[in-house]
């Protein structure tokens, strides 16, 4: 009955989608109540867009523009807390409940297409006027790629860089953040001395990987080998990376501690306690708002330094995906490509700080101004797509904890990357169970596709 | 109608609430814990591999789960004496007929049992900071060198502990109250009259009289400090290096972080054996302390 209830009363906002009308057309009892279903008036088409946090707070601000021109459609957004929204994601395709369209985390994409759960966008990208792929960074665009097809187009971008008090970096004697690890070791070692004892040079919160993420991206090698079948971290590149990363520590340059540890990383920016922060695009207006005016003229943003040059780093941020399961894909993909404008990407830079995925979206407006998102602008050429595995965020947290027994001293260098790679393949396991099979099977049968893996035909609707 | 069949009646429509919301998924998850369900087969049920005891022996064979459980131990053995002490000391101070305001002591110190404990694991990561923290400070005022609570792996089981029987202690403070004011007063009359000190007292009436509810209460608090999940999820995520990573915790990881179902179920199960343990010893054991 609350359905009835519910659908009727939308339908009274003359909202009532195609399908639910028809249904109710079928309930004699109601057909009296709903006056205009037979009527030819305007076919609204409801589409249910999935956001998180604070960008599903904004974009409802870009909508109203979207819907005059495209008065058929009505955006339904629904707002996630980053925190559920990955339960809340497989529950829903557990339970047969997706949206049309969906925010996603660009490292969930192989995981929700193992499960497919997502829609193929090619045909769409090929066809269209607006989403012009050599428009996007290279680097971003490939992480919604899985087997030469892509599932996603990429909304914004997010990138780790290093933040850096510049007054402190030119008390020890540097005019710029340096562009090599010996030249950046040199500049924390300085920085150091200058502090003392009881400050550090920099900040790598032992709980988060992603500054040795990018250290490791830093080197030749991958993390993975064969396919993504096996870990790799015993590699002489993982070795390396490692190894700068435990000297910090090793030298007291970065203080041992986890972010919950720090209660308030701008204020200990600000007090000098470390010069350098690695962390993404979110903390310039954290640290526009948080340090005091006297301090707003001595932080900076720089790019990561290399081990023999200027080095590339992770990639971040969110994609748009339109679920398998939807009704109303051409408008999901209306609205993909609405929000895919370079004029609507700055918009949602405005609103939100999150990064334009397209280089035209950076060349006029505030964001070409901002002298904190130059660095970012730099960086977002010298990007590293992680291994497509659904594993992968797994894999990460366990290389975070195997760091954690290095600085700490419980494991030599040596041991840990053995006992990772180890973990990792057990992580593995099932992943090259199936694609074992799968290699079988089409040996075997050619034409079958094996269930779990990666469907490769797109269908339109 | 039988005076039984009428008992069934009676009782059916809760046994059968009982059936579907716990029997009937009980049963699912300890199937479940005989295969491989994850990810891939939520995908495509092609991909659940029947694997048996596998889970378990994977289980018994991970490094971290017995990390986890020698945590919890560590939490448990700490915890339950302290938290139990803390739950009797304040039941008799509250209940004595020396204290004013007793409504008002007995609601403050239930009150951290009924907070948030977001909010309280906030402030208690700034009682517990180490540069700022106020235990610190106290520590630094004794002359004793400050503590990295969160950050040392061998304090921050310890810090986790404080937490949870500061948070919990008042819970079973009330339980021990009512316990309390159901001794009867002329026994202690009596024991004056005798000559028997307030300590003499405390021993040979309160005690004795309390011991079933002592009993209950252990067996409440073991059971539930087992569990431990909420105050490490909050208060260090499982850190630093996996030392509040408790055996619930590792499960829920395993579960609803990584979504392996299957493995995570065995995990429930071995939990379910040994709670089952340590609560049968802590009964056989009251009831033999009983008879004595």
């Amino acid at each position: 009955m609350a359905e009835l209830i519910r659908a009727a009363g939308i339908s009274g906002a003359s909202r009532a989608p195609q399908a639910s009308c028809a249904a109710l057309t079928a309930l004699t009892a109601c057909t009296a109540l709903l006056g205009g279903c037979g009527h030819p008036g305007p076919q609204i088409e409801t589409v249910r867009f999935w956001a998180m946090g604070r960008e599903a707070e904004k974009v409802v601000q870009l909508l109203p523009d979207f819907e005059r021109l495209h008065p058929q459609i009505h955006i339904e957004v629904q707002q996630l807390a980053w925190t559920a929204a990955h339960e809340k994601l497989l529950t829903a395709i557990a339970g047969d409940a997706t949206p049309d369209i969906c925010q996603l985390g660009n490292t969930w994409i192989p995981e929700l297409v193992a499960l497919h759960a997502i829609q193929p966008l090619q045909t769409w990208v090929t066809a269209s006027q607006v989403v012009a792929r050599d428009d996007y960074f290279p680097g971003v665009w490939q992480t919604n790629i899985l087997d030469n097809v892509l599932y996603g187009v990429p909304w914004y971008v997010d990138t780790r860089l290093l933040y850096y008090r510049s007054d402190l970096l030119r008390a020890a004697g540097f005019d710029a953040p340096a562009q090599t690890w010996d030249e950046w070791r040199r500049q924390l070692q300085a920085i150091k001395h200058l502090v003392g004892p009881e400050h550090y040079a920099v900040l790598l919160p032992l709980n988060e990987f992603e500054p040795l993420q990018v250290m490791a991206y830093e080197q030749p090698e991958p993390m993975l080998r064969e396919g993504n079948r096996y870990g790799n971290f015993r590699s002489a590149s993982f070795r390396r990376a490692l190894g700068f990363y435990h000297d910090l520590f090793a030298q007291s340059l970065a203080p041992p501690k986890t972010n919950t540890q720090i209660s308030n990383v701008w204020n200990e920016l600000g007090n000098g306690y470390f010069a350098f922060y690695i962390s993404g695009p979110w903390n310039i207006a954290e640290f526009k708002r948080r340090l005091p005016p006297a301090q707003q003229g001595s932080w900076m943003t720089a790019p990561m330094p290399g081990p023999d040059g200027p080095g590339v780093s992770s990639v971040g941020g969110a994609s748009l995906a339109i679920f398998n399961r939807s009704q109303h894909k051409s408008s999901a993909w209306a609205l993909i490509e609405y929000l895919a404008q370079p004029a609507v990407q700055r918009r949602f830079y405005e609103l939100t700080g999150d990064l334009p995925t397209r280089r035209s979206s950076w060349l006029v407006g505030a964001i070409a101004t901002d002298p904190y998102t130059r660095a970012f602008r730099a960086q977002l050429e010298r990007l590293r797509a992680f291994p497509q595995v659904p594993e992968w965020e797994q894999i990460m947290q366990a290389m975070s904890v195997m760091s954690e027994r290095v600085v700490h001293g419980d494991q030599t260098v040596d041991q840990a990357v053995i006992a990772l790679d180890a973990e990792v393949d057990a992580m593995l396991a099932k992943r090259r169970w199936m694609l074992d099979r799968q290699a079988k099977l089409s040996a075997t049968h050619p034409a079958e596709l094996p269930p779990g893996l990666p469907a490769k035909a797109a269908t339109m609707p | 109608m039988s005076r039984s069949r009428a008992g069934w009646w009676f009782s059916a429509p809760a046994l059968l609430l009982i059936a579907v919301f716990f029997l009937i998924p009980v049963l699912a998850a300890l199937l479940l814990s005989f295969t491989d369900f994850d990810l891939y087969a939520l995908a495509d049920p092609a991909n659940l591999r029947v694997v048996g005891l596998e889970n378990y022996q994977v289980l018994l064979a991970t490094p971290l789960f017995w990390k986890a459980l020698g945590n919890t131990a560590v939490f448990v053995v700490l915890g339950v004496p302290l938290s139990l002490l803390a739950s009797l000391a304040a039941a008799l101070l509250v209940d004595s007929r020396l204290t004013r305001f007793k409504g008002l002591f007995r609601a403050a110190l239930f009150a951290p049992v009924v907070t948030t404990l977001v909010a309280v694991a906030l402030i208690w990561r700034y009682l517990l900071h180490t540069r700022y923290g106020l235990l610190n400070y106290l520590l630094m005022h004794l002359a004793l060198p400050a503590i990295d609570w969160l950050g040392d792996p061998h304090w921050s089981m310890p810090a986790i502990v404080l937490l949870a029987v500061w948070k919990n202690f008042g819970y079973n403070m009330i339980i021990l109250i009512a316990a309390l004011q159901a001794i009867p007063e002329d026994l202690y009359e009596a024991a004056r009259l005798e000559g028997a000190g307030s300590w003499a007292r405390l021993r040979h009436i309160t005690l004795p009289l309390l011991t079933p509810t002592l009993a209950l209460v252990g067996i409440l608090t073991v059971s539930g400090y087992f569990q431990l999940f909420a105050e490490p999820y909050v208060m260090t995520q499982g850190g630093p290096v996996q030392s509040t990573v408790s055996v619930l915790y590792f499960m829920f990881d395993q579960g609803f972080t990584w979504w392996k179902l299957g493995f995570a179920s065995s995990v429930a199960f071995v939990m379910f054996a040994l709670i089952l343990l340590v609560t049968t010893f802590q009964l056989r054991l009251t009831r033999r302390v009983g008879q004595t």
